[in-house]
C-alpha cells in the first residue's frame, strides 16, 4: 500500500484539479445565470463554440495554444452580442419557463449545426509540449496540463473579483443586477451593461470550453453531455456568487474525486449526493443572496 | 350586480365542458383510422402526452418547477417490467395500477422532504434525486438488467382478450383510453377547490400561508398524484414496449417532459396534448427527413415558439380563438 | 379479432402479387437501418454508415441486376423504444426485407421480438452484448461479443505476459461488466491473482480517470486491464496512465482493441506507444483485403480518415446482406436468408470471419495488437493471434448466454 501522506496529497491535488476543471467550464454560466438571472441552458453551446474555434485556429491555422485560446473566446464573446440583442434581451422580463425553452431550442440548433461543419467525431487538440505530460511535484507524477488547469482557475477568479468588486464598470452591473430600475434612473445605461456581461459570460464559456477540450473531449454533443454539471456548480454556489461557484466546484472535485478513489463501487452517487446534501444544509447555494 | 353576476357565471361555467375540449380527442380517435400504420408510434405520443400531463398538473398549476419526474416515469416502468418479467404477474391493468402506487409512494416520501424547497433549489434536488435512482438501478443490474434492461416482459392479452400486435392497435386504444381515463381525473381536481388553492400557491405562497392554507400538505398531495400519473404512463411505456432500460430515469426525459410541456403551454392541460404530440410529430417526421440534422428543426420550433407565442403553442391558438370570437360583435 | 391475422394475409396476397408480376425481373432488397444519427454516439452511427455504403458503391455489380436500398433511421437515445419504433414503422410501413445496425445493445434487445415477430432477418453491426443472438432465430451478428476479446485477453496475460497479479478497470455498464467477467475469466482460470476490479462510473459522466488509475497505481498490479467505450473516453485512458507515470510504476496497461481505436489512435500521442491490446481489427493490417479496403474508403473519404472495428463491422455485414441477396437472387425469404448467414464465410479486411451455424454469431481472429511508432505516425503491429475465436459466453454457458 502507499504511504498514507502520499494518497492524501494526491487526493487533495487531483480533487482540487477536478473542481478547477468544473469550475472553468461552469464559470460562464454563472455570469449569465448566476449574475444576470437568465436560466442559460445553451450556456454548453457558447462553451462548445469556443472549443470549436480553439481547435481551429490551432489545428488548421498553427496558431500557439494560449493565443487561441484567448481569440476564441473574444471571437465567441462577440459572437454572442447578436443573440442577446436579438433573442436574449426579448426574455429578460418573461418567465424562467420561456428561457428554458428557447435556450434549450439552441442547444439543438448548435448541436445540429456544429456537427454539420466538423462532423460528430471528438475533435483533437494539440497541446504545447510544456503543457503536456507529467511533472514530478513533491516526489509525486502530476499532470502538467492539470497543474496549468489549477493555475488557470485561480488567475480567472481572481480576475473576475478583481473586475466585478473593484472596478466602476463592475459596480454598476451588480447595480444594475441587483435593481434593473433603480439602476436606470440613475443614468446607467442598463442595455448595454447587460449586453457587454452577457458578452463576458460567454466569452468565459469560450474560454472554458477550449481549456476542457483536452479533459472532457470535444463532440457537437458538449453542451448536452455536461449540461448537469454546469448547473449543479452555480446552483450550489449560489446564484449571483462567483466566488459560490467557485468554492462549490472546489468542494464538489474534491468529495467527488476522493470518493471514487475510496470507494469506487459508489463512484456516481458522490457528486450528486454532495449536491443534495449542500443543498439540503444551504438552500440558497454556499454564498447565495436569499 | 352584473359584475358580481359575470363573476359568478365566470366561475360555475370554469369547470363545463367547451365543445372544442372534444377536438383532441376526435383527432385521437380519428388517427386510429386514418393513420393504421403509425399506431405504435401513436402509442408512444399518448404516453409522453400522459407524462406531460402529470407534470402540468405540478408545474402548470402549483408552480414546482423540476428536473426529476423521470424518477416516477421510471418506477411505474420498472414496477410493471419486474413484476411481468422477474415475478410472473403479467396482468397489464393491475401493472398499471401497481406502477402508478409504487411512484406516489415515492413522490410522497421525496416530496414531504424536498418541497419545503423552491425554485432552483428545488430544480436541482429534484434532479440529482432522479439521478441517484438511476445509479442506484444500475448498481441493482441483477435486478434491473441495468442499461441492457429488462427482457422478458410479455403482458397477458388485455381483459383476458386482446392480444398485442406488430401494428400496435391493441395498445393504441389501451393508451388512448387510460389517457382519457387519468385526463378525467385531472380535470376534476384541477377544477375543484383543491386546486384553486394550488393556484394561489403558484401565484403567491406567502399570502396562502397567511390565510391559513396549509401549503406544505397541499403541495405534497399534488405531487403525489401527479407522480402516480407519472408512474402509469411509465408502466403504460413498460407494456407497450416490453422493454424498459435505465434511460426511463435519466436526467434527458426529465428534460425532454419539461420542455414538450412549455412547449405546449403550461397550466391548462391541454397544452400536455399541443406540446408533447408535436414536439414527438416533428421529431420523428425530421428524424425520418435526415437522420444526422433533425435537431436544428425541433430546436428552431422551440425558439421560434418562445419568440412568437408567449405561454406555448396553446396560448396561439388561443389568441386566434380569440380574435375570431371578437371578430364578429 | 386479430387484425394482424387480416393485414398478414393482405400483405401476403401483395407479396404474391407482386412475384408473379410479369416485370419483377430486377428487384430492389430494402434494409432498414436503425443507428445513432445524431447526438452524443452519432459519430459511431457515421462510422458504421460510411462502411456500408462504401461496399454498396463498390460491389453493386455483384447482385446486378437486383439492388439493395438502405433506409436510415435515427436510434435516437439508447432507450430501446425509439428504436423499437423505428424498427416496427420500417417493417410495417416501409416494408423492409431485412434490418441493420444496432449500435447499442438496448436497441437490439428492445427491436428483437419484432425481428421474430415479422420474420425479417436482423443484422446486428454493433452492439456487443454476447446472449443478443439468444434473442431471435432471425439475429445474425458481424460485429463482436465483448467476450470475444476479453477472454483470450486474460489467457495472454496470465500465459504470455506473465502478470501475476492484475487489476480491471471498467465502465461501469453491460459491455464493461461483459468485459470483465470476459477478462478474469480468461486470467484467474490460467493461474493469474486479481487486485482489484474498479468500476469507472458510467458512460455520461466527465471522462476524469484520475482517482481510478491513482487507485490502481497504489496497489501496484503487473497489468492493467481497461475497458472503456470507444470514442472520447478512450483518449482519456492513455492520457491519465501516463500522466500518473503508471508505466514507471511497472504497471502494464492492456485491454481491448476499443481503446486503441483507429480513429482515435493519432490523437494519443507517443503515449500510446506500446500498448497491447486485444482487438479484432486495426486499420493497419496488411492482408491483401485490408489494404483495399483502407485504399477504397481513404479515397471515399479522405486521406485524414480512417475505418475502424465499427467500420468494419458494417463492411462485413453489408457484405452479409450482399451475399444473402445474391444466393436468392433478390426475393428474400427470412428463413432462406437466415440458412444463407448460417456458415457463411468472408475474407474481411479483420481476417477471416464465418457466421457460426449454431449461434449466428460471428467467429472471428483475435489478435494482439501493439502500439508502435512507425515515421511521424503512430501503427499497429500483430503480435499474436488467437484464430477463429466463437463468443466464449456461448461456449462456456456463462449465465444468460447459456440460454
Amino acid at each position: 500500500m502507499a504511504h498514507i501522506a502520499d494518497v492524501t496529497f494526491n487526493l487533495l491535488f487531483d480533487g482540487l484539479a477536478y473542481g478547477m476543471i468544473l469550475f472553468i467550464i461552469s464559470v460562464g454560466l454563472s455570469v449569465t445565470m448566476g449574475l444576470m438571472g437568465f436560466v442559460n441552458l445553451a450556456h454548453g453551446a457558447f462553451a462548445m463554440a469556443g472549443g470549436f474555434v480553439t481547435v481551429t485556429l490551432v489545428g488548421k491555422l498553427g496558431m500557439p495554444f494560449l493565443p487561441a485560446l484567448l481569440l476564441a473566446s473574444v471571437v465567441v464573446g462577440a459572437a454572442s452580442v447578436p443573440f442577446e440583442r436579438l433573442l436574449y434581451r426579448r426574455l429578460y422580463k418573461a418567465g424562467e419557463l420561456d428561457q428554458v425553452l428557447m435556450s434549450v431550442g439552441l442547444v439543438l440548433i448548435a448541436g445540429a449545426a456544429f456537427t454539420f461543419v466538423y462532423g460528430p467525431a471528438p475533435q483533437a487538440l494539440k497541446l504545447p509540449a510544456a503543457l503536456d505530460g507529467p511533472v514530478t511535484v513533491f516526489g509525486q507524477s502530476l499532470s502538467a496540463y492539470r497543474l496549468f488547469m489549477v493555475a488557470v482557475g485561480f488567475l480567472l477568479i481572481a480576475a473576475l473579483w478583481f473586475a466585478f468588486e473593484r472596478t466602476g464598470v463592475g459596480a454598476r452591473v451588480r447595480a444594475a443586477v441587483d435593481n434593473r430600475r433603480m439602476a436606470q434612473s440613475l443614468g446607467i445605461d442598463v442595455d448595454l451593461l447587460f449586453t457587454l456581461t452577457f458578452a463576458l459570460g460567454s466569452g468565459l464559456a469560450a474560454l472554458g470550453g477550449g481549456l476542457a477540450v483536452d479533459i472532457t473531449g470535444l463532440t457537437p454533443a458538449f453542451a448536452v453531455q455536461y449540461l448537469v454539471f454546469f448547473l449543479i456548480v452555480v446552483a450550489v454556489g449560489g446564484l449571483g456568487s462567483l466566488k459560490g461557484a467557485f468554492v462549490a466546484a472546489l468542494l464538489l472535485g474534491i468529495i467527488d474525486n476522493a470518493g471514487k478513489y475510496l470507494y469506487p463501487e459508489g463512484g456516481g452517487y458522490f457528486i450528486y449526493a454532495a449536491t443534495m446534501l449542500l443543498l439540503l444544509l444551504r438552500p440558497a447555494g454556499l454564498y447565495g443572496r436569499g | 350586480m352584473a359584475a358580481a353576476d359575470s363573476a359568478v357565471t365566470f366561475l360555475t361555467e370554469r369547470h363545463r365542458w367547451h365543445w372544442s375540449e372534444a377536438l383532441p380527442w376526435i383527432v385521437a380517435v380519428g388517427c386510429f383510422f386514418v393513420f393504421p400504420g403509425y399506431l405504435a408510434f401513436g402509442a408512444q405520443i399518448l404516453i409522453a402526452i400522459l407524462f406531460a400531463l402529470s407534470l402540468d398538473l405540478i408545474l402548470g398549476y402549483a408552480g414546482i418547477v423540476t428536473l426529476g419526474h423521470a424518477a416516477f416515469f421510471g418506477a411505474g416502468a420498472y414496477t410493471a417490467g419486474l413484476l411481468a418479467a422477474r415475478l410472473g404477474w403479467s396482468e397489464p391493468l393491475s401493472c398499471l395500477v401497481l406502477g402508478a402506487v409504487a411512484a406516489a409512494a415515492l413522490g410522497f416520501v421525496s416530496g414531504w422532504f424536498l418541497l419545503r424547497y423552491a425554485g432552483l433549489t428545488l430544480l436541482m434536488l429534484t434532479l440529482a434525486a432522479a439521478v441517484l435512482l438511476s445509479e442506484f438501478a444500475n448498481a441493482q443490474a441483477d435486478i434491473t438488467g441495468g442499461f441492457d434492461g429488462v427482457t422478458g416482459i410479455e403482458m397477458w392479452p388485455l381483459f383476458g382478450v386482446f392480444n398485442y400486435d406488430l401494428y400496435g392497435h391493441t395498445n393504441y386504444v389501451y393508451a388512448l383510453a387510460t389517457l382519457f381515463a387519468v385526463f378525467l381525473a385531472a380535470r376534476r381536481i384541477v377544477h375543484s377547490p383543491f386546486g384553486q388553492a394550488l393556484i394561489g400557491i403558484r401565484e403567491n405562497t406567502n399570502r396562502m400561508r397567511a390565510i391559513g392554507s396549509p401549503v406544505h400538505r397541499r403541495l405534497v398531495t399534488v405531487y403525489t398524484i401527479s407522480a402516480g400519473m407519472a408512474g402509469i404512463a411509465g408502466a403504460l411505456f413498460a407494456e407497450t414496449n416490453a422493454f424498459v432500460t435505465l434511460d426511463v430515469l435519466s436526467f434527458q426525459r426529465s428534460a425532454a417532459v419539461l420542455v414538450m410541456l412549455i412547449f405546449g403551454g403550461t397550466g391548462r392541460l391541454y397544452g400536455a396534448f399541443f406540446g408533447a404530440a408535436i414536439y414527438m410529430l416533428l421529431e420523428h417526421n425530421l428524424a425520418k427527413l435526415n437522420p444526422q440534422f433533425w435537431e436544428f428543426g425541433l430546436g428552431a420550433a422551440l425558439v421560434l415558439t418562445v419568440l412568437f407565442a408567449r405561454r406555448g403553442l396553446l396560448g396561439l391558438v388561443e389568441d386566434f380563438g380569440a380574435r375570431f370570437r371578437s371578430a364578429p360583435s | 379479432m386479430t387484425y394482424k391475422a387480416l393485414l398478414l394475409g393482405a400483405a401476403l396476397g401483395l407479396a404474391s402479387a407482386a412475384v408473379t408480376a410479369p416485370f419483377a425481373a430486377a428487384d430492389t432488397v430494402k434494409v432498414g437501418v436503425v443507428l445513432t444519427y445524431s447526438g452524443v454516439n452519432a459519430e459511431y452511427g457515421d462510422q458504421i454508415t460510411r462502411a456500408m455504403e462504401l461496399y454498396q458503391k463498390l460491389h453493386a455489380a455483384d447482385i446486378a441486376p437486383n439492388k439493395v436500398e438502405f433506409i436510415k433511421r435515427d436510434s435516437k437515445a439508447p432507450n430501446g423504444a425509439a428504436a423499437k419504433t423505428e424498427v416496427q414503422e420500417l417493417i410495417t410501413q416501409d416494408k423492409v426485407n431485412m434490418l441493420a445496425g444496432f449500435v447499442f445493445s438496448p436497441d437490439a434487445i428492445a427491436s428483437a421480438p419484432l425481428a421474430t415477430e415479422a420474420k425479417i432477418p436482423m443484422i446486428v453491426l454493433n452492439a456487443g452484448t454476447a446472449w443478443i443472438t439468444n434473442l431471435s432465430p432471425y439475429i445474425a451478428r458481424t460485429s463482436f461479443s465483448m467476450w470475444q476479446s476479453g477472454y483470450p485477453m486474460g489467457i495472454y496475460a496470465a500465459k504470455e505476459l506473465k502478470c501475476k497479479t492484475a487489476a480491471v478497470g471498467y465502465t461501469d455498464y453491460p459491455p464493461g461488466k461483459d468485459s470483465l467477467e470476459a477478462f478474469k475469466r480468461g486470467y484467474v482460470g490460467n493461474g493469474g491473482q486479481m487486485v482489484d476490479e474498479v468500476p469507472m462510473g458510467n458512460p455520461a459522466q466527465v471522462p476524469d480517470f484520475t482517482p481510478f488509475f491513482q487507485r490502481v497505481k497504489d496497489k501496484k498490479p503487473d497489468c492493467f486491464y481497461v475497458f472503456v467505450p470507444a470514442g472520447v473516453h478512450a483518449t482519456a485512458v492513455v492520457k491519465t496512465y501516463n500522466d500518473l507515470g503508471m508505466r514507471k510504476a511497472g504497471v502494464k496497461l492492456i485491454g481491448p482493441g476499443d481503446i486503441i481505436q483507429d480513429t482515435k489512435l493519432q490523437q494519443m500521442g507517443d503515449n500510446a506507444v506500446g500498448l497491447l491490446t486485444m482487438g479484432n481489427y486495426a486499420a493497419d493490417f496488411k492482408n491483401p483485403a485490408n489494404v483495399a479496403f483502407v485504399k477504397a474508403w481513404k479515397e471515399a473519404y479522405g486521406k485524414d480518415s480512417t475505418p475502424d472495428f465499427m467500420a468494419v463491422a458494417g463492411w462485413d455485414g453489408t457484405a452479409a446482406i450482399f451475399h444473402v441477396v445474391k444466393v436468392l437472387n433478390g426475393k428474400i425469404d427470412p428463413d432462406k436468408a437466415m440458412a444463407a448467414l448460417k456458415g457463411w464465410k468472408f475474407n474481411s479486411p479483420r481476417g477471416p470471419i464465418m457466421i457460426d451455424p449454431d449461434t449466428r454469431d460471428v467467429v472471428q481472429n483475435e489478435y494482439v495488437e501493439k502500439v508502435i511508432k512507425v515515421g511521424d505516425k503512430l501503427g499497429v503491429e500483430v503480435v499474436h493471434t488467437t484464430t477463429a475465436v466463437k463468443d466464449p459466453c456461448k461456449e462456456l454457458k456463462v449465465d444468460k448466454c447459456g440460454q
